[in-house]
């Protein structure tokens, strides 16, 4: 498992629009692919989850990747966090 | 069948019934594991169907939607399908063994209620997308795939539970002749919205709408209140009969149009409308109106997903301001919360929203929101006669404050070098009793009152006017509003003040007269009630009013008032 924190610099934080992004991304990988702020762990597979997580701008979220593609899993989510994200 | 019959006319058309999904938990549970694997298939059936209805509008071009359109859907699409939205309506039916409509209902409600919580705004605004989410499941699970259209055949009449003011906006009204909702009393929104449009409407029918179904004929009386179903061609002729009476009638008082609105005695009284964009303004003057005595400004607000900019609303007031023809327009203030909700300023839900985080103070409070509303209406103070004025206020204060950032927002008009009225004139709406009792302090800080005889109603005889089952208690003829209201009056005489009126009684046949002799200056209505009204004035006299008034404020309840008034106008 790969475990990796990410600071969120996009402003707005993490909205509809790319956490329906992050879902997609997620689909294209075997791993299972968690978020967690706080106490709370939630998979990326569920819309409804990465919203209720409230993830604003300046806010620290670690992200976990379970599984054979992990590798490269954890290397698409992690472009996401650091660069996409704020284009959003 | 009987409802309350609150835009006049007559309407003889097609029924399009317009079905709410309305959440209802059935109570039924599952008897053993094969009624759950059916509940279960029901339910991911249903979750397909509305998935494959998003796909589709999202792949038909002619809609011609945007990439934001698309991008909306593709959201849609998320959440619909979304693995821990199913997996909590399974484990409902599986476990708690419900069916999969009140399993669905269930997670729905309580999703929504999680997000109504968040601290962050746009979150909690998503609420609304959930619901709706919710309620496309819903529909496919309960087979009904026909959702409230937006596009009518001619003749249609609408039956609906009830209009929601984001439902008006989407509705194309044109082929539209009358409205009949269960719910809702004579200030309720469809009821407002039927009478500026000069559509015959009945709200408040109950259950008596039940049984309607597409198709099905309808006559619709808007003033006896009552509707015919599918009735007999007798009564179709019938109604006929009177529909051209009333058009004729209507004629007669439209011809009153160019006639000056003064008493027999010579008092001048100003007649006015109340308008919610500059495409109103044709039917005002059409019926003979002279000017807006109020224009809300919530439709710029409304159905978008962020603020409109300064520009935005600039150009909304200004080409109200040039086809306003010279005459006064009263611009009033952002006027949300309450019963009116901004999709994309999530304000929480409240308890009281009538009591609550509304109109003025919003914009006290998010005074950027109010700054930019009040520099578009000084920019096009320039092209027009506008007015300004501040709606719910309660204090002193409160005027004063507001005055404070419109001095602003002129300031830095002025640092700026952009033209605008210096001298715009200030008002202030009375609606809340404590303004009315202070009249007096009140109208040494403006230039103008204008009493807003709904909510003052409401809030004087605490009446909640939304809720049906104490429409008999909201009377704005009750002789506690009636002499709140002539304080209002006596004060802005006293101090030398204008005052007019913008709630529904400026627009009442039975409430001309009274109002007259209170020495009301100014009665600004729905643009199709003003030739009524006109009628009215021109046919008396300002000392047989004050008469009238003088009577009328003897008497001891209202229903003697109403009696007695009833007797004078028929």
């Amino acid at each position: 498992m790969i475990t990796t924190d990410y600071i969120i610099t996009a402003p707005q934080g993490m909205h509809a629009r790319p956490a329906t992004n992050l879902v997609k991304l997620g689909k294209n990988f075997q791993s299972v692919i968690s978020l967690k702020k706080g106490e709370k762990t939630v998979r990326i597979n569920s819309l409804l989850n990465i919203l209720s997580l409230a993830i604003k701008g300046g806010e620290t979220i670690s992200v976990m990747v379970d599984g054979e593609d992990e590798a490269e899993a954890a290397t698409a989510i992690g472009l996401f966090f650091t660069e996409q994200l704020k284009d959003q | 069948m009987k409802g309350i019959g609150v835009s006049p006319g007559i309407s003889i058309g097609k029924a399009f019934v317009i079905r709410k999904d309305k959440a209802f938990v059935t109570g039924v549970l599952l008897k053993n594991d094969l009624e759950i694997a059916a509940e279960i298939e029901r339910f991911n059936l249903a979750v397909d169907l509305a998935t494959a209805e998003i796909e589709s509008i999202r792949a038909n071009r002619e809609l011609m939607l945007t990439e934001e359109d698309l991008a909306i859907l593709e959201t849609q699409v998320e959440f619909i399908s979304d693995p821990q939205l199913k997996e909590d309506v399974i484990e409902k039916i599986s476990s708690d063994k419900k069916n999969a409509n009140d399993a669905l209902i269930e997670v729905t409600a309580s999703l929504v209620e999680l997000f109504q919580h968040m601290d962050d705004e746009y979150m909690r605004a998503r609420a609304a997308d959930i619901q709706d989410i919710g309620s496309r499941i819903l529909k496919h699970l309960n087979g009904s795939g026909k959702s409230g259209a937006q596009q009518f055949e001619p003749d249609t009449i609408i039956i609906a539970e009830d209009i929601a003011p984001s439902d008006t906006i989407t509705m194309d009204t044109r082929y539209i002749t009358g409205f009949a909702t269960q719910m809702g009393s004579k200030t309720s929104h469809a009821a407002i919205i039927a009478r500026s449009k000069g559509i015959p409407a009945i709200v408040g029918c109950r259950d008596g709408l039940q049984g309607i179904k597409d198709g099905d004929v309808i006559v619709l009386d808007g003033i006896s209140g009552l509707i015919h179903i599918n009735p007999g061609q007798q009564v179709i002729d019938e109604y006929r009969v009177k529909r051209d009476e009333f058009i004729k009638q209507f004629e007669k008082l439209k011809a009153l149009k160019d006639i000056p609105c003064i008493t027999t005695d010579g008092a001048a009284i100003m007649l006015t409308a109340n308008i919610s964009c500059a495409d109103d303004l044709d039917s005002v003057f059409d019926n003979g109106g002279e000017g807006v005595g109020l224009l809300r400004t919530e439709m710029l607000f409304m159905n978008r997903d962020t603020f409109p900019s300064e520009e935005e609303q600039f150009e909304f007031y200004k080409k109200v301001a040039l086809n306003s023809k010279g005459k006064p327009v009263i611009v009033r203030t952002i006027d949300i919360g309450g019963d009116k909700q901004l999709t994309y300023f999530g304000l929480p839900v409240e308890q009281n929203p009538f009591l609550g985080y509304r109109a003025i103070r919003i914009c006290l409070d998010r005074t950027d929101i109010f700054i930019t509303q009040l520099k578009a209406i000084l920019r096009a103070s320039v092209f027009g006669d506008l007015k300004i004025m501040f709606p719910m206020i309660s204090n002193v204060e409160e005027v004063r404050a507001a005055k404070n950032i419109l001095a602003q927002a002129k300031e830095e008009l002025q640092n700026e070098h952009i033209p605008f009225n210096a001298d715009i004139k200030v008002g202030i709406m009375i609606e809340i009793p404590s303004a009315a009792i202070t009249a007096d302090i009140l109208a040494k800080e403006v230039d103008f009152f204008s009493i807003g005889t709904n909510d003052l109603c409401q809030y004087t005889l605490a009446v909640d006017r939304m809720n049906e089952k104490i429409t008999h208690l909201y009377d704005p003829f009750n002789p506690g509003v009636l002499r709140l209201i002539s304080n209002v009056i006596e004060q802005g005489q006293k101090h030398n003040i204008h005052v007019g009126m913008c709630g529904e009684m400026a627009g009442d046949t039975m409430a001309a007269l009274l109002l007259l002799g209170m020495g009301l200056k100014e009665f600004s209505m729905s643009a199709g009630t003003i030739p009524a009204i006109k009628n009215i004035i021109i046919g008396h006299s300002l000392s047989s009013a004050q008469e009238v008034c003088g009577k009328v404020m003897e008497m001891d309840s209202s229903t003697t008032i109403i009696t007695y008034l009833q007797s004078l106008t028929a």
